[in-house]
């Protein structure tokens, strides 16, 4: 039973990862480029969550109940974030990319912009940490000794529906043979009549968004938000979406989850501070089987 | 229906072009022909307006097409909006698509053009091969299906003016004189092409006009019938 517990903790863990997971893998298999802010995009996410909820229910003249309060703050949360990564884009990556910069430059760049998310909102909002409102009355189901909290099943769905619905995006519509035509040469785009930077900005846009999405809620299932709550979680994602094959999407959504997993099996049955040791040794040995990630392939497809 | 004025480029410092001028007549084939590095594909690249890394950038002059200047268009404009379409040199197919995506793509700007379906069955008229490998994924095809594919999908932009870079380049002679054969029916049907070319014997019996090229000038034009009579030119380009 208690196993049983720890796998659906893994598969909250893992929908965290996975979210994450897929705008690094969407943003490289689009450009090329680790997008290393990606994982401050999702603290982004989680503030903008705070900020939208807090003004929503505080206002009494609105006068909406936690569900609508909660359906607005998601499509709400997941729009700004875009903004942000849209912003971020717009005045760092396509100037380099315009000046044909070096792809080592950009991911500096990309680290920077990370750094200066971080460092911006402790600036702008200080140090205190913050707690984003309730908004989902707590259910505890208990299915035959196992707890699961309404909140833990809305986090998994999510992050299945979000991953079945880029994998039809990006397969089924024309936005996405667009995208995977840029994957494999960015330079013929143009040459069908579609303008490159309408791709690279619905990538970032729909990236940063389902970051947000997930910033949102983590927040909501660990209520206190700090400036660098992005960063381990974003390294972690990361990694996860290179063990799973970086460019693929059913790579970055598998790593997340087992990532999640092999985390928390280890912290179940071994002393806690083992946990990253482990989980990273885990991959290590993933990647040293095999380089190119789970569903990766050398050279051919990306996305 | 194409006049480029005295056009410049350069990718970054280096200059490639120095100062070509040439026109197309609409219905017209016309021939680039020039050794390696003469400044042919960039030519080609600067009337697409294609942006750097990749493509030069045009320094000096001016390019018109129906008395419009290119300048100030973006290269997705000059396809969608202009419709002059280009086959790159090495054909830059989407090689993770299939045969049937590749076609696809460059019909995104048609959205309510009733025609694109009757088009695509032409393609598959055109090149038989393309339509045999619809639904395999592009970069299991050979080289001359390969090229086949990236003229078929210059055409689906459905382009009035056609840019062709090196359409030989790899080919067996036999998939080579029908590829040009393929573009002189082309052009029977009504399409404006420029060839640029290596092959200059190849090209000059096509084409109604040509240009020879040599280091980022133009050395000689005039009728095709005349640069292949010109002594000069046998010696230098059609080897003897």
């Amino acid at each position: 039973m208690v196993i049983v517990q720890h796998f659906v903790n893994a598969l909250q863990w893992g929908s965290f990862y996975a979210l994450i997971a897929l705008g690094y893998t969407l943003v490289y298999g689009v450009l090329s480029l680790i997008n290393f802010a990606h994982g401050d995009i999702f603290m982004v996410g989680a503030y903008i969550a705070f900020f939208v909820s807090t003004a929503l229910l505080a206002s009494d003249s609105f006068g909406l109940s936690h569900f609508q309060a909660l359906s607005l703050t998601i499509p709400l949360t997941m729009l700004l974030t875009s903004c942000v990564g849209m912003t971020l884009e717009r005045i760092a990556y396509r100037p380099l990319r315009r000046k044909g910069a070096h792809r080592l430059y950009v991911v500096i760049t990309a680290l920077m912009c990370g750094l200066v998310l971080e460092n911006g909102n402790l600036a702008l909002l200080g140090a205190s940490r913050r707690t984003l409102p309730e908004m989902l009355d707590k259910v505890v189901y208990n299915i035959g000794g196992i707890a699961v909290t309404n909140l833990k099943i809305g986090v998994i769905f999510t992050a299945l529906l979000v991953f079945v619905a880029l994998q039809y995006i990006v397969t089924r519509t024309r936005m996405g043979m667009a995208m995977r035509a840029v994957s494999w040469d960015k330079f013929a785009l143009p040459l069908m009549g579609i303008a490159l930077d309408r791709v690279i900005v619905f990538t970032f846009v729909m990236g940063s968004g389902i970051a947000g999405l997930g910033g949102m809620l983590f927040a909501m299932s660990y209520p206190v938000l700090d400036p660098y709550m992005g960063s381990m979680v974003g390294w972690k994602a990361f990694i996860a979406a290179v063990v799973g094959g970086i460019g693929d999407i059913r790579g970055a959504f598998l790593g997340g989850f087992l990532l999640a997993f092999v985390e928390i099996m280890v912290a179940a049955f071994l002393p806690s501070t083992f946990r990253d040791l482990f989980a990273f040794t885990v991959l290590l040995l993933i990647m040293w089987q095999r380089p190119t990630g789970i569903f990766g392939a050398p050279q051919t497809t990306k996305i | 229906m194409l006049r480029v004025e005295n056009i410049f480029a350069s990718y970054g410092k280096i200059e490639a072009v120095h100062g070509i001028s040439f026109h197309v007549d609409e219905g017209e084939i016309v021939t680039l022909i020039g050794a390696n590095g003469a400044g042919k594909s960039t030519t080609l690249k600067a009337i697409m307006r294609l942006v750097p890394p990749g493509a030069p950038v045009l320094t000096k002059g001016d390019i018109f097409f129906e008395g419009r200047s290119l300048l100030t268009v973006e290269p997705h404009n000059v396809v969608a909006k202009l419709l002059i379409a280009l086959v790159p040199e090495g054909r830059h197919i989407f090689g993770n698509l299939s045969v049937l995506e590749n076609l696809i793509l460059p019909t995104w700007t048609r959205k309510n053009d009733p025609d694109v379906p009757m088009d695509m069955e032409r393609i598959f008229e055109l090149f038989p091969r393309l339509g045999e490998r619809r639904n395999q994924r592009s970069d299991t095809l050979s080289g001359g299906e390969q090229q086949m594919l990236a003229v078929g999908r210059a055409l689906m932009t459905k382009c009035r003016l056609l840019l062709l870079d090196e359409p030989s380049m790899g080919l067996a002679p036999q998939l080579m004189y029908e590829m040009f054969r393929t573009l002189k029916k082309l052009n029977e049907g009504g399409l404006t092409i420029v060839v640029v070319e290596q092959n200059a014997r190849l090209a000059l019996q096509v084409a109604d006009r040509g240009y020879v090229l040599d280091t980022g000038e133009i050395v000689a034009e005039g009728p095709c019938a005349a640069l292949l009579d010109d002594p000069e030119i046998k010696k230098i380009y059609l080897g003897g």
